[in-house]
Order: C-alpha cells, then sequence, then structure tokens
C-alpha cells in the first residue's frame, strides 16, 4: 500500500518482470517478457499496436495475472494482489476521469475511498493542483476543462496517494501536437520532482526517445531490445527495431566476409563494409540486411560509395527528403538545408552518396519476416 | 396562405384532436352533471363527481391497496433489473445473447399466463411447504408483476449501461476503492437517472396492469380491477374526475420536469447569463422547478377548494323540475291522444277485430278512461322517453 507518510530512506520503486508470459487461448500477447525497471526510471515500452505493451501494463497494474512468471514491485511478488491493493496508479489513455464529480473529488478520490477526512481530502487536493500548475480549478467540472488540463488532472489523481510506480497508457495521444510537445516536457518535470517510476506505453517514437531513460522495444509481445533511446537508435540489435524506431534504409544482400565488429556484404549496388549488429557471427554465404540511416546517407565519395538517382523530392524547411534510386532499391535521404548559400538538387540529378561503415548496420533477416 | 400550409395545418389540428380530443371530452363529462358523462346536453355544472369518486369505497380501497403493491414492485424489480443488466454486461457476448432472450421472455408472454401460472405456483408451494400466509393477494400480485416489470426495468438499465465506460470502474480500482467503494461511488452515481426512470416505469407497470392482477389479487382488488369492474357496471362521471385528477398529476409533473431541465440546459450552455428570466431574482426564483411545483400545486389547491364549495343542487333540481315538467307534459299528451284513439275506437263497431290485435298491446296495457287517474304517472308507462328519463327520474319519484 502506498502511504501518505514518507519513510526516510526513498522506497524501492522497481518492477521486475520475472519470465512473464501472457496468453489468452491460443494467442501469446506478451511471450517471456524478463527485465527489471530502476526504482525512480522513466521506461518506456514502445510498439506498434498489438504488440501486447498494453496487456503488459495492464499486468503490471494488476488488472490481468501473467500465464507464467512473476511481477514483483518493490521487491515483492504480485500474485494475487488485486489492482486496488497495488503501489501503482494507471492513467488510462483515455484518463477516466470521473465526469459526475469536481475536478477536486477526482484528485480527492483515492484519499476518500482511503478514508480521508473531508478536509484534509480538499487541502491535498489543492496542493496537487498547485503542483501541477492548475491552482484554483477545484471546484470546475471535468467537462469544463481543455485536453491538457485533463491530462494534468489525471496525472495529479494518480499521484494524490503517492503510488510507487505511475502507469502511463498512451495518455498523450488525443492531445494535438503542440500540446503533445509540451506535456512531453511537463511529464518529465513532474516525474523528476516526484521521483515516481514511470512506465509509458506508447507507440510514438517520438515520445518514447525524447522522455524515456530506457526504451523497450516490442513487437508481436516480444520484447526485442532494451535500452537508452541513444542505443536504440543508434545500435538496434533487430531488423524490426532497425525499422520501426526511425526512418531507415534496408539493402538486402549476402554477407562476403566479417571481421570482427565489421563485415563486408554484398549487394546488387556494389559491396559495402558495416557494422555488424547485436555481436552476431556470419559465414560467407550467409542472407543478412544493411541498415543506413537517411541522414548518414551523405553526398560525395568516401567510404562505401555509390552512385543513385534522385527520383523526386520532399522540403520539410529544416531537411529535405530526398528519394533517390540506386539499383532495385529506392533510397531515403536527408539533406540539411544549406539555405540560399546552397543550392537543391534536381530531379534525374545523380548523386554521389556514401556513408560510415560505423554509421550502418548489418541485421539478420530472419527477423524481418517477423515483422511484416 | 398556399395550399401546402393549409394542409398542413389542418392535418395538424386533426392529428392533435385526435389525440387530445378524447382527453378534453372526457375532462368536460367530468363537470356536467348528467348521470351519464357526456357534454350535450349540458345539464349543471357540478364538482360532485369528485365527491362520488372519494366516497366509492371500492376503488379507494384498491387505490390504497395498489399504492402497497406498486411500492413493493419498485422495491423489487428495480434492484432484479440492475443485476440483471449488470450480469449481462459482464458477460461474454454469445451467453449474453442466450440470458437476454431468458431475461426477457417474460415480457413476450400474455400477461393472463403468467398470472395463472403465478397462482398455480405459489399454491403449490404455500401448501407443499405449509406456508399459507404467503398465498395472498398482495404477495402474490407482487411476484407475479415483477416477473415480467422487473424486465422492464432491466430494459432501461442496459440502455443505460451501454454509455458506461467501465474504464471509470477500473480507474477506481486502480486508485485504490474496493470493487464495493467503485459500485457505489461510480456506477450507482452514473446509473442514478435510469434507476429514477425504471422507479418511474415499474410503478406505472404495476399500477397500470390487469391482466396478471386480476388473476394473483384473489379477493383483493387494485384500482386498475376495481375501476374495471365499475365499468362493467356502467360508466358514470366519476371516472372522469378521476382522468381529470390523473392529467392534472401528470401535467404538473411535465411541467416541473420542463422547468428544471430548461434550468440545467441553461446553466449548462452558460444560456444563464444570456436569459432575462435568470438576470432577475424574482423571475429566477419563479423560474427554479421547486417553485414551479410549489405554484401549481398552490393554484390546485386553491381550484380544489372552491369546487367543494360550489353548491350545484340548486340547479341540478332545476334541471330536474324541468325534466319531470317536460315528462309530464308528454304523458299528458300521449294520455290526449290515447284517449282520442280510444273515443275513435269505441265509435267504431265492436266487431272490427282486426284492429285490436294492431293495437292489442298499447290498449290493452291502457286502463280505461273512466278508471284513468290523471295526476298520478305510471313508472311503467309505456312512454318511449321512459327510458331516457328513467335512471334520473325513476328515484326521485320513489320519495
Amino acid at each position: 500500500m502506498p502511504d501518505t507518510s514518507r519513510p526516510d530512506q526513498t522506497p524501492d520503486r522497481s518492477v521486475l518482470l520475472d519470465h512473464v508470459s501472457i496468453r489468452f487461448g491460443n494467442f501469446t500477447a506478451v511471450d517471456n517478457a524478463n527485465l527489471k525497471i530502476n526504482s525512480g526510471e522513466f521506461f518506456s515500452f514502445l510498439g506498434p499496436s498489438g504488440c501486447g505493451k498494453t496487456t503488459l501494463l495492464r499486468c503490471i497494474s494488476g488488472f490481468s495475472e501473467p500465464t507464467e512468471g512473476k511481477v514483483l514491485i518493490g521487491g515483492k511478488d504480485m500474485a494475487g494482489v488485486g489492482p486496488n491493493k497495488r503501489p501503482t496508479a494507471l492513467i488510462f489513455q483515455h484518463l477516466a476521469l470521473f465526469p459526475l464529480m469536481s475536478v477536486a473529488d477526482n484528485i480527492a478520490f483515492p484519499l476518500e475511498v482511503r478514508g480521508v477526512s473531508k478536509k484534509e481530502r480538499r487541502k491535498r487536493a489543492d496542493e496537487l493542483l498547485e503542483m501541477i500548475a492548475l491552482p484554483g480549478i477545484g471546484d470546475k467540472k471535468v467537462s469544463e476543462l481543455s485536453g491538457g488540463q485533463k491530462q494534468r488532472v489525471a496525472i495529479a489523481r494518480a499521484l494524490a496517494v503517492e503510488p510507487d510506480i505511475l502507469l502511463l497508457d498512451e495518455p498523450l495521444s488525443a492531445l494535438d501536437l503542440k500540446l503533445r510537445q509540451h506535456m512531453r516536457t511537463e511529464l518529465r518535470a513532474i516525474q523528476k520532482q516526484v521521483g515516481v517510476t514511470f512506465i509509458y506505453i506508447t507507440h510514438d517514437q517520438g515520445e518514447a526517445l525524447t522522455m524515456s531513460d530506457r526504451v523497450a522495444v516490442m513487437s508481436k509481445g516480444v520484447i526485442e531490445q532494451v535500452g537508452e533511446p541513444d542505443r536504440i537508435y543508434n545500435r538496434p540489435r533487430s531488423a524490426f527495431v532497425a525499422s520501426f524506431v526511425g526512418e531507415n534504409n534496408a539493402l538486402q544482400g549476402v554477407i562476403k566476409v566479417q571481421s570482427g565488429e565489421t563485415a563486408a556484404l554484398d549487394t546488387p549496388m556494389g559491396t559495402f563494409e558495416a557494422r555488424v549488429g547485436g555481436g552476431r557471427k556470419y559465414k560467407a554465404g550467409d542472407k543478412a540486411l544493411l541498415f543506413v540511416r537517411p541522414e548518414q546517407l551523405v553526398p560525395g565519395a568516401g567510404d562505401n560509395a555509390f552512385e543513385a538517382t534522385l527520383t523526386r523530392q520532399e522540403f520539410e524547411g529544416a531537411t529535405n527528403h530526398v528519394f533517390a534510386k540506386a539499383g532495385d532499391s529506392e533510397l531515403r535521404v536527408s539533406m540539411v538545408n544549406a539555405g540560399l548559400a546552397g543550392s537543391l538538387p534536381a530531379a534525374g540529378e545523380t548523386l554521389s552518396l556514401g556513408f560510415a561503415p560505423m554509421n550502418a548496420t548489418i541485421l539478420p533477416v530472419a527477423d524481418m519476416a517477423s515483422d511484416t | 396562405m398556399n395550399r401546402n400550409t393549409l394542409f398542413g395545418g389542418a392535418y395538424a389540428v386533426a392529428f392533435f384532436s385526435f389525440l387530445f380530443g378524447p382527453l378534453v371530452i372526457m375532462v368536460i363529462t367530468a363537470f356536467n352533471s348528467s348521470k351519464f358523462p357526456r357534454v350535450v346536453p349540458w345539464e349543471c355544472f357540478t364538482t360532485g363527481w369528485f365527491g362520488e369518486l372519494f366516497g366509492n369505497q371500492r376503488l379507494m380501497d384498491g387505490l390504497l391497496n395498489s399504492v402497497i403493491i406498486g411500492a413493493g414492485v419498485v422495491a423489487l424489480a428495480v434492484p432484479i433489473g440492475l443485476a440483471g443488466a449488470l450480469a449481462l454486461s459482464e458477460l461474454p457476448s454469445k451467453l449474453r445473447a442466450t440470458l437476454y432472450t431468458v431475461l426477457i421472455l417474460p415480457i413476450l408472454i400474455p400477461g393472463v399466463v403468467l398470472g395463472i401460472s403465478t397462482i398455480v405456483l405459489w399454491g403449490q408451494i404455500s401448501r407443499g411447504f405449509g406456508a399459507g400466509g404467503l398465498y395472498n393477494g398482495y404477495f402474490l400480485t407482487i411476484v407475479g408483476q415483477i416477473t415480467f416489470i422487473s424486465a422492464y426495468a432491466m430494459l432501461v438499465f442496459i440502455a443505460r449501461l451501454q454509455r458506461f465506460d467501465a474504464t471509470q470502474t477500473e480507474a477506481a480500482l486502480d486508485l485504490g476503492a474496493t470493487p464495493g467503494q467503485a459500485f457505489r461511488k461510480i456506477l450507482l452515481p452514473f446509473m442514478a437517472p435510469a434507476i429514477g426512470s425504471a422507479a418511474f416505469i415499474t410503478l406505472l407497470a404495476s399500477f397500470e396492469n390487469y391482466n396478471t392482477t386480476v388473476f394473483t389479487v384473489l379477493s383483493e382488488s387494485t384500482f386498475t380491477t376495481a375501476l374495471a369492474s365499475k365499468v362493467r357496471h356502467g360508466t358514470d362521471p366519476s371516472l372522469s374526475a378521476l382522468a381529470v385528477i390523473i392529467i392534472t398529476i401528470t401535467l404538473v409533473g411535465a411541467l416541473t420536469n420542463e422547468a428544471y431541465q430548461r434550468r440545467k440546459e441553461a446553466e449548462m450552455g452558460g444560456r444563464a447569463s444570456r436569459s432575462p428570466l435568470y438576470a432577475n431574482p424574482v423571475t429566477r426564483a419563479l423560474t427554479h422547478p421547486g417553485v414551479v411545483f410549489a405554484i401549481l400545486v398552490g393554484i390546485i389547491a386553491v381550484v380544489s377548494f372552491a369546487g367543494s364549495r360550489h353548491d350545484s343542487s340548486m340547479c341540478e333540481a332545476a334541471v330536474l323540475q324541468e325534466k319531470l315538467d317536460r315528462q309530464e307534459e308528454l304523458r299528458a299528451a300521449q294520455k290526449a291522444r290515447i284517449e282520442a284513439e280510444q273515443k275513435q275506437q269505441s265509435t267504431l263497431p265492436k266487431s272490427n277485430s282486426a284492429f285490436g290485435g294492431a293495437f292489442g298491446g298499447l290498449g290493452g296495457a291502457t286502463p280505461a278512461p273512466e278508471s284513468a287517474e290523471p295526476a298520478a304517472p305510471k313508472p311503467e308507462s309505456p312512454s318511449a322517453f321512459g327510458g331516457a328519463f328513467g335512471g334520473i327520474t325513476a328515484p326521485k319519484l320513489e320519495e
């Protein structure tokens, strides 16, 4: 039970998923999730819809039990502990504020059900409204609030009894872009302020990468990779992670030779040298994929040089997205807008492109198939 | 005005006449002193039928029984309906369809069947377990009615539950509420309007039910069964008086509700500040639903009191006298005619018996002119008008 009296040492707010599998009949929603979320961490589960991330979240909050494995919160096994007895608070996708109650009553609801006196509740609700920078709206109706205000009220309600873990189920998905970006910063600030472990569910990689300490990328119930945002982006361990997180160009090829960290790959466009992802070992003749990000394809000769024909481009202010055909494949190239001092290439022009071997990743084909 | 609006107007008039015409006629007949509910001929304005209605012991006993049974049905059918709706919402869809059909079935079964089966079942039970106390009209009627009225309540709750966001309950649980608290603090407040309408619908359904009740009520009677038996023995304007009361109650309820809805809408939509009615404190207070209700009840009280002081006996006596005079006149005319005929008959030869058959019925009943006493009218008079006035004049003549 989360208690309002804070102990001197910070409580253990970690979550351990110990070989958790969740099945519905023959369908495996979560397959052998095995990871530890540290105390006070901002941790995100990132994946496309239907990848099992919400199922996992409901399992942590206690609405479902794992078919196999254990969920430990603060080192305690949560088997058989209902959602109302866990030190977690869940922020629902559509927030689930209580429309028949005032804002203050919403925020004080967790205190009300714990038998806290009315006066005390009101005091705490006002404190929390202060914290979310919305003082004085306690007597308003929920329907009178804007989207961003509702968001913050939902957070205040979840934090009213100081849970150890705050679970967030895509809470920003209903907001418009500007507000969403603003709320990212805000969420991160609140998390730093209260020191609660945040577990954040999203399909938006921008949200996951900007806010999180660590990210777990999920696909079809399997956790593909866990790591810091930059590692997820720069060092994908599977073809799914490489293609789902950020934009990527994939080239099919055959391994020519591997020498430690790097390998040479024969592709229809030529032989390229690149970093081997996930520390794997390949034999000559193994099929593999080479991933190189659009912004890593730079004009001019150098390493891994090749030529491509520009087919079309999309101008987006700071960046110019160029699509170029090389061999059978169309590649995406991001070019920084050099302004009036530079010049934009025209369609039909031939581009000389290249990339550094460390900025491209060779990954096995097998799990690419599972993605599509 | 073009033809379309003319037709539209005529149609609207016809439509509303069809809807409300009977009600208007019924209200008028309640204040006509004629013994038979009718508008023409108008006799006297009277409030006597209300007194007659309240004086009818059988109806008043039935009303009390109906209230007792209605309260019992509401108290049982609403929770049962709510439980059924909740159970349906929790079930997997395949099972839900089956259970829905089962729960709805009592509505489709004729009330007569439900009534008979209720008395048969509980007769068996009370005999089998020696619980004879259960075999009484109140208990059986409540039990018989809730078999199908709880299904009405359930339908109301299902409609409301479909709009309930189940994550609300989950949120409550997640925030530390026990399932009981989540039910009381989240689901019940959401269901409150539906509970109100379900209670109202079940009360009305119980009150007006005849088919089932007429069997299950045994030797007792409810308002509806008492009313039905009264109508069977001939109707009088006290039923119109009852209709006036029911229409009045409905109107007061509707107006109060309208006042409530308008105020709510105005407050929700922020129209309150714009409307001059809400700006002025006096009119603002006057349009409050509670005040509206109080004013309407006050008006009814004053009208009822004034009505109860109204004495139509003078007018009724005058009308009666008029009728008696008219009857007398007719009788005298008839008598004169018969005498004239007899006089004519006596001038004819006695052997003309062929006419004797034709006039026999009339002539035979008519006493001889010598013995006739013109001052004493006879109730058995073969007057063609006797039937029409008979109901009114006969008791008076006995006095």
